[in-house]
Parts: C-alpha cells; sequence; structure tokens
C-alpha cells in the first residue's frame, strides 16, 4: 500500500488537504446560493493552505488565510449582499446549446492531457538551485523574503503600484452617477 | 518521505478542471468569479510543488506575486460587476450580449 | 548590286514614311509626284539589278540587311534573295505600280484624302517587294501580311460606305484563313529541316518525307488560295471591287493576286517531292478557272466580270504550277498583268467618263467618244481572249500546251474555259464600247470624254506591252527567252519534257479556233440585246450560292454561337461564378459573424477548447 513507502503523516496531510480542496470546489460550481458558494470557496482555500504547509510553504500558507480566505472572499461577501443576488440561480435550465457538454469534454481533455504530460515527461531531477535555494536554513520567510526584496524586487514594486491603480479603480467604478448622493452624505 | 509531487500536480490539474468547468457552466457572475479563484489556486499550487521538487524559492515567490495580482483583480472586477448590474436586479452574464455580430 | 537592291526595296517605304510624316502640307502634285516618283525609280534601278545580275558569275545573290531573328536554333536573317524569278517579279512589279501611281494622280483628283491613297498604295508597293525579294520565308510572310492589310486599307478606302467597309473585312478575314495554312507550312519546314531560309531548304528538302512534304505543299496551297482568290477562297475578290479602280488594277489583277502562285512557284523544289500535292494544285486551278468564267457570263457590273476574269485567269496560272510548268506560269502572270491592268484601268477610264457608272447595261457606244480609251481596250480585249499575235495567246498557250502533255481532262477543262473567257469578254466589249448609247441620265444629256494624259498615257504603254509581251517567250526561242533566263531558280527541279513541233502547231490551232469561237458566238447573242434571261442565269449571277453556302455553313452558325455565348455563358456561367465568388464569400461571413454571439460563456469556452487543442498537441509531441 502507499503507506507503506511513503510516511504516513504525509499521506494523511494529503488526504486532508485534497479532500477539503476537491470538496469545496465542486461545492463551488455546484451550489445554488452564492453565499454557500463563498463559504465553500472558503474551505477550498483552507484545504490549499494546508497544501501549502505540507510543501514548506509555510509563509504563502499564512498569507493564503489571511488575504484570500479573510480579505478577497469577504469582499465577495460584502458585494453579494450589497446587490442583494443571494436568491437563487436556476442551474437546471441551460439556455446555450450544446455549452455544458463541450464544456465537459474540453476540460476533461485538458485535464487528462495535463496529467498525461506529468505522468510521460522526464522529472528535471538537477541539482537544487544555489542562490536561491528553499530552505538554506535561514527559515522560509526569511528566504522568501530575501528573494522578493532582492531577485524580484522590480516585480514587487510593480505591484505595489498594481495594488494603488486597483484600488482607484474600484473606487471610480464603484461611485454612483451624479453628485447628488455624495452632496446628501457629506 | 514526503508523498510525491505528482499528486499534489495531479490535484491541481483537477482543482483547476473544475474551477474551468464552474466557470463555462455557472451564469451568475460572481460565482464565476469564484471559479475563477480556484483555478488560480490551482495555479499557486502548483508553483508551490515546483518549488519544493526544484528546491528554488523562485517559485514561491512567484506565488506571492499572483496572489498581490489576484486580489487587485478581484477587487477591479467585483467593482465592474457592481457598477453593471446596479441597474439590473440579476447578474445572470447571459443578459450582457449587446456585443453579438 | 546589292545596293541597287536594297535601293529597290526600300525606295517605296521612303515614299510611304515622308508622305505619311510630311505630306500633310503638300499639294495634290507633290504628292502624286512623289508616289509616283518613288516607284518609278525603283523599276530602274530594278533594271539596273536585273541587268548587273545577267552579267554576274552566280544567279543568285543574297543581301543580308541585319540579323533578325536568333533564338536558339532558329535564325532568320533580314536578307534579300536577288535570283531570276525575284527581279522579274520586281520588275513588273515596280513597272506596273509606277504606271498605276501616275493613273490615280488622275483619277483620284479632288477625292477626299488624296495623300491617303498614295501613302497606302506605296506601302503596298514596299509589302509586294518585300514579299518577292525576301530570302527567307518568315520576311515574305511578313510582306505577305503587308499586301493583306494595305489591300483591306484600300478596299476600304470609301470606308464610310457599308459596303466597302464590309468588303475589305471580308478580304482580310479570307487572306487570314490563308495565312494559318502559311505558318502550318513553316512549322512543318522548320520542325523538319531546321532552317527558313530558302536556299537551304532547297538543298535539305530532299530529306523530307512524302507525307510531310504533301502536307506542306497543301498548307502552301490553303495559302495560295487565300491570297490569290483560288477555290474556296475566292469570295472575296469579287467584292473587293467596291475599291478604286486603281486598287482593282493593281493589287487584284497585277499583283496581290499573284503572289499565292509566286509562292508555289518559289518553293517548287518542295512541290516537286509530292505527286498528290500537285495534282491537287492543278485540278484547284482548272476547277477554279471554269467556274470563274462561268459566273462572269452573268455578271452586270464591269469591274465585276473582270474580277471573275482575274480569277479565272490565276486559275490558269495555278493549274500551270500544279503540272510543273513553272515558267508558263510566270509567264501567263507577266502578260496577264499587262493586260489585266490596262482592262481595268480601261474601264476606270469609261466609269470616270460616265460619272460612276459600272453597270454595263447603262453603257454602249462609247467608241465614238473615248479615242484613246477605246483602241487599248480593244487590244486588251484580243489578248485576253488568246487572238495571236498578242501576248494572251503566247502566254495561255504556253501553259495550255504543258498542261496537255500532263492531263488531259485538265486541258480539255482548259479550252472550254478559254471559249468561255472569250465570250465574256466579248460580251462586256460589245455592251460597253458598241451598240445603243444607253448611258445619257449619267452624264446628263452631255457627251462623254476622254480622260487627262496622266490617265491615258499608262494605257497606252500598256497596251503596248500588251502586243510586244508575247516577245517574252516565244515557242521557238524558248531556251533564249524567258524560260531559258529563269530554268536556274528551277534547276533544282527536273524541267518538263516539250511536245514535239507538230503537236505544238496542233494545239496552238485548237487554241484559235476556241478563242474565235467564243468570239463569234458572243457576238451573235449580244449585238442587238443588253440582257437575256437565257444566256444570264441567276445561279451563275449568284456565284453558284456559294457565299450563301459559307453562310449557311459557317457564317450562321459562328454567329449563333456567339450569339449563345453573349445569352447564356456570359450571364449564366461567367457573370454567376464571379458573382458566386462574392455571394459565396458574403455568405460564409454571416455564417462566421454568428460566432461573435455577444455570449460571454461562449467566448470562453473557445477559450478553453483551444487551450484543449494545444495541450492535445503536446501530448502528441512529448508521446
Amino acid at each position: 500500500m502507499i503507506a507503506t513507502t511513503y510516511a504516513i503523516q504525509w499521506v494523511l496531510i494529503f488526504a486532508t488537504s485534497a479532500l477539503l480542496i476537491l470538496v469545496g470546489a465542486v461545492g463551488v460550481i455546484a451550489v445554488k446560493n452564492p453565499v454557500h458558494a463563498a463559504l465553500c470557496l472558503i474551505m477550498t482555500l483552507l484545504g490549499v493552505a494546508v497544501a501549502f504547509v505540507a510543501q514548506s510553504a509555510d509563509f504563502l500558507a499564512a498569507v493564503q488565510i489571511i488575504v484570500y480566505a479573510g480579505a478577497i472572499v469577504v469582499l465577495f461577501l460584502f458585494v453579494i449582499m450589497f446587490l442583494g443576488v443571494d436568491r437563487r440561480e436556476h442551474i437546471h435550465f441551460e439556455p446555450l446549446v450544446g455549452q455544458r457538454a463541450f464544456a465537459a469534454g474540453g476540460v476533461a481533455i485538458t485535464v487528462g492531457g495535463l496529467i498525461v504530460l506529468m505522468a510521460r515527461s522526464d522529472w528535471v531531477s538537477g541539482a537544487s538551485s544555489v542562490t536561491t535555494k528553499l530552505s538554506s536554513g535561514a527559515g522560509n520567510v526569511r528566504e522568501l523574503g530575501t528573494a522578493v526584496f532582492t531577485t524580484y524586487l522590480f516585480a514587487f514594486e510593480a505591484t505595489a503600484a498594481l495594488l494603488i491603480i486597483a484600488v482607484v479603480g474600484a473606487v471610480l467604478l464603484a461611485r454612483r452617477e451624479g453628485s447628488t448622493e455624495g452632496e446628501e452624505s457629506a | 518521505m514526503n508523498v510525491p509531487a505528482a499528486w499534489y500536480l495531479i490535484l491541481a490539474a483537477v482543482l483547476f478542471g473544475i474551477g474551468a468547468f464552474g466557470l463555462l457552466t455557472r451564469r451568475s457572475a460572481l460565482i464565476m468569479f469564484m471559479c475563477i479563484e480556484l483555478m488560480l489556486n490551482a495555479v499557486n499550487l502548483t508553483f508551490v510543488t515546483f518549488a519544493r521538487t526544484l528546491s528554488d524559492i523562485s517559485g514561491q515567490a512567484i506565488v506571492f506575486f499572483v496572489m498581490v495580482v489576484a486580489a487587485a483583480e478581484v477587487t477591479v472586477g467585483l467593482g465592474i460587476v457592481v457598477s453593471v448590474f446596479r441597474r439590473r436586479s440579476s447578474t445572470s452574464v447571459d443578459e450582457l450580449s449587446e456585443m453579438k455580430g | 548590286m546589292s545596293t541597287a537592291a536594297t535601293l529597290v526595296l526600300l525606295l517605296p517605304l521612303c515614299g510611304f514614311l515622308s508622305l505619311l510624316l510630311l505630306g500633310r502640307d503638300l499639294s495634290e502634285k507633290q504628292v502624286g509626284a512623289i508616289g509616283t516618283g518613288v516607284v518609278a525609280s525603283s523599276f530602274v534601278l530594278a533594271v539596273v539589278t536585273f541587268v548587273l545580275l545577267t552579267h554576274h558569275s552566280s544567279r543568285e545573290v543574297t543581301v543580308n540587311l541585319f540579323a533578325w531573328i536568333s533564338v536558339g536554333t532558329l535564325h532568320v536573317p533580314a536578307a534579300l534573295l536577288v535570283d531570276p524569278l525575284s527581279i522579274t517579279m520586281c520588275l513588273f512589279v515596280t513597272g506596273i505600280s509606277a504606271l498605276i501611281h501616275l493613273y490615280s494622280i488622275g483619277y483620284m483628283h479632288t477625292e477626299r484624302d488624296f495623300r491617303k491613297f498614295f501613302i497606302y498604295l506605296n506601302l503596298f508597293v514596299f509589302s509586294m517587294l518585300l514579299l518577292v525579294l525576301a530570302n527567307n520565308l518568315v520576311l515574305t510572310f511578313v510582306g505577305w501580311e503587308g499586301v493583306g492589310l494595305c489591300s483591306y486599307w484600300l478596299i476600304s478606302y470609301y470606308f464610310d460606305r457599308d459596303s466597302a467597309a464590309s468588303a475589305g473585312q471580308k478580304a482580310f478575314i479570307y487572306n487570314r484563313l490563308g495565312d494559318t495554312g502559311m505558318l502550318i507550312a513553316m512549322f512543318l519546314l522548320f520542325s523538319r529541316l531546321h532552317t527558313l531560309t530558302y536556299l537551304a531548304i532547297f538543298e535539305r528538302a530532299g530529306t523530307l518525307t512524302p507525307t510531310v512534304a504533301t502536307l506542306v505543299v497543301l498548307a502552301l496551297l490553303f495559302a495560295a488560295t487565300g491570297k490569290s482568290a483560288q477555290i474556296p477562297l475566292f469570295n472575296w475578290l469579287p467584292d473587293a471591287m467596291e475599291g478604286p479602280t486603281p486598287v482593282s488594277a493593281l493589287i487584284h489583277a497585277a499583283t496581290m493576286v499573284t503572289a499565292g502562285v509566286y509562292l508555289l512557284v518559289r518553293m517548287s523544289p518542295v512541290l516537286a517531292l509530292s505527286h498528290s500535292g500537285r495534282i491537287t494544285i492543278a485540278v484547284i486551278g482548272g476547277v477554279t478557272a471554269f467556274v470563274a468564267a462561268t459566273i462572269a457570263t452573268s455578271q452586270k457590273d464591269i469591274k465585276k466580270v473582270l474580277a471573275f476574269s482575274t480569277i479565272s485567269q490565276i486559275g490558269y496560272m495555278v493549274l500551270a504550277v500544279g503540272v510543273g510548268a513553272y515558267s508558263a506560269a510566270i509567264f501567263l502572270m507577266i502578260s496577264h498583268a499587262f493586260f489585266k491592268a490596262l482592262l481595268f484601268l480601261g474601264s476606270g477610264s469609261v466609269i470616270h467618263a460616265l460619272n460612276g457608272e459600272q453597270d454595263m447595261r447603262k453603257m454602249g457606244g462609247l467608241h465614238k467618244y473615248l479615242p484613246l480609251t477605246f483602241p487599248t481596250f480593244l487590244i486588251a480585249w484580243l489578248a485576253i481572249s488568246g487572238i495571236p499575235p498578242f501576248a494572251g495567246f503566247w502566254s495561255k498557250g504556253d501553259v495550255l500546251t504543258n498542261v496537255f502533255e500532263h492531263n488531259k481532262a485538265l486541258w480539255a477543262l482548259g479550252i472550254l474555259t478559254a471559249i468561255l473567257t472569250a465570250y465574256y469578254m466579248t460580251r462586256l466589249f460589245i455592251l460597253t464600247f458598241l451598240g445603243t448609247e444607253r448611258f445619257r441620265e449619267d452624264t446628263e444629256g452631255h457627251d462623254p470624254h476622254e480622260s487627262t494624259w496622266l490617265m491615258t498615257a499608262p494605257l497606252i504603254v500598256l497596251a503596248v506591252l500588251t502586243v510586244l509581251g508575247g516577245v517574252l517567250d516565244l515557242p521557238w526561242l524558248h531556251h533564249d527567252s524567258l524560260a531559258g533566263f529563269l530554268a536556274p531558280t528551277f534547276g533544282y527541279v527536273a524541267a518538263g519534257g516539250h511536245a514535239d513541233t507538230v503537236a505544238q502547231y496542233g494545239l496552238a490551232l485548237v487554241d484559235v479556233v476556241a478563242a474565235v469561237f467564243g468570239l463569234l458566238a458572243a457576238f451573235s447573242i449580244w449585238r442587238n440585246i443588253t440582257e437575256s434571261s437565257r444566256y444570264e442565269s441567276s445561279f451563275l449571277e449568284h456565284v453558284w450560292h456559294w457565299d450563301d453556302f459559307y453562310d449557311a455553313t459557317i457564317g450562321r452558325p459562328l454567329t449563333d454561337a456567339a450569339q449563345f455565348g453573349d445569352d447564356v455563358i456570359e450571364p449564366k456561367v461567367i457573370d454567376r461564378a464571379v458573382t458566386g465568388l462574392v455571394v459565396g464569400v458574403r455568405r460564409s461571413a454571416e455564417g462566421l459573424r454568428k460566432v461573435q454571439s455577444g455570449f460571454l460563456r461562449h467566448y470562453a469556452l473557445a477559450i478553453v477548447l483551444g487551450l484543449a487543442v494545444v495541450i492535445v498537441f503536446l501530448v502528441a509531441r512529448v508521446g
């Protein structure tokens, strides 16, 4: 059995994360109520966080929970409530002809192809990276920080600018037309 | 010995597939966004797995940036959803078909 | 001598160019002087060349002008071949052309576009000389086409007359049909002998197989029938009478129509190789001569009679070529040029005097009023009828004697035709010059008067030539005269034998009897009448309905096919193909437009499917 070749704890962790991820994902696409879907999404995100920890990406697991589950999903819920769209959607009725069939086919081929590619290609087993080692003994956070602030500094600055632009854009987009609302609230 | 990377990769592929299927099948704009998040998470998982197998921190750095961009994207996207669907009562994307032809 | 020969060719060209470029401001007299002057000088130089040739060591002189075509194995020089045959042709072409140019100055006086006439005439003379002097088939063909073109222009000279324009077209099209024959002959000869120069062809002709030689001969015959108006391509010549009378005299009596005979005579070594070819030539010549003679007996227009007479006489020449009597054919060609030109110019004089009347029923009694035209015409009439001692008797007799030795049936046909010739020419003479005066309407009561010296001088010269022309080749001087001169040209061919003297005298007597019989028959019938349903048949008058036959079998079906193409193929097939393409593109575009459905999920699906394709491709590559 699998348990004999691999350490049991890792298998269990994998199983857990897999379960959380898959159940949550299926839930997202299957439930009718958007709020329920958001909660399923959280489940998936937690599962991914578990997987991150298992792969010694501690910092990222933390960021995943704080940013993804904690901020993004909350934002989703805000908008759902705001727009009042927590009503149910008619799932069983598909107005576009053949959409589901083609979608299923396309997705199946894509996923199947990816798996086959993975199975057939030669793994690059090569030497571990010298410059950006995964764990040089200084801890994951320090490693990641060093990489981000030295090798990928430009990307870091660019994404910072991107965030600001996104915030400004979102504010502009969500404004109501006309200034009557603004004057009253001011 | 840790579980082989292939398992996580297959898991990520399946997650990606589920997210893609949901994107194509659901009509509500918000659910579609959530499916996009699923796909992004699948990608993140793949990157982290590769970071582990190749012993390269760059994989995790990329995930860091993907998360940042995903956050920005959700912000702007939901802003658009709000401004578009304020006038309508439903979030069905099938109604946004004025660009046909 | 090369200079002289080259100048003979180039002087008419200079005349053409100077009249074309500078002639607009010149007076009629100056235009006429230039036009006639160059041709006359050309004649003088031809005489000079002739004299030089007789004293030359070899009888074949090639004058290279410039290297013209040199592609692969095809080498066609622009060169002249001065030999007895070509210089003989040059002499009578330039001589008669000069006389006709002089005549035209008077005849075309006050015509619209006097200059244009001389431009075309000079160009014609140049083309004819090129045809005759060329040393290879291609250059001859250039001249061949040139004379056809000038003939077209000159026939349609009165271009605003529908009948003249159509006649020009008809002539050109029939000529063109014949040209395909010449082209095929050239192709065959080049493919087998790899040369198109006459001398080289004659040297190598022995290597031709009999089949190929026959094909070449038949092709050349077809070309000759087109140019010389023989069966089956003769219908254009009667219509060509729409052109001014000097044109009919020069081109359609003396020069262009003889080009076909010249071609066959020139290619005599090739003709010698094909017995069936020669038989075909002889039969065509004989039959044409007979048919044309029958038609001439029923024509009412004076020029039409002369046209069919030309066809008939050329039939004699072709018949002579067919039996191998080449020098006899040339002799007849020269003497025919003299008296036929004289007949045409004389008829021109008559038409001029009667203000354009050409119908013989409205002539008569002109012998009183045209003191110079009448005797010259009389001489020509006697000559063509074959009365001794004029040129026609000797030349036609020469032909018939040679025919007798080879084919008795054709000889009998020739004698029959001679009777008819005498008959219809006498009929013409009587209706025009003798009998009662029926022309008073045309001249509005006045007396017709003789033309100017410009027109009568050529008549006199031609009359003298007609009288003395027999001297060229009298039977007892055979080897010292024309035949002897031309012999080297036909030296490649075995010369035909000659009958003994008794047979010759006997045949000559038969010729005279035939001529006199025809003459007397005409006198007795036509002395008092102008029309006769008994002796003129509508079948003969309508050219044996030959034109109608061509119209029904070729003209009408082609027109119908063209109409069909216009009505059916053009809109239904071609247009539909083009618009079909447009419609197809439009339909496919509209189909493709449906891809832009406006549904976001469709676009997303497209992306995913594209991704699937990429993955499959990668799997296939790895796998």
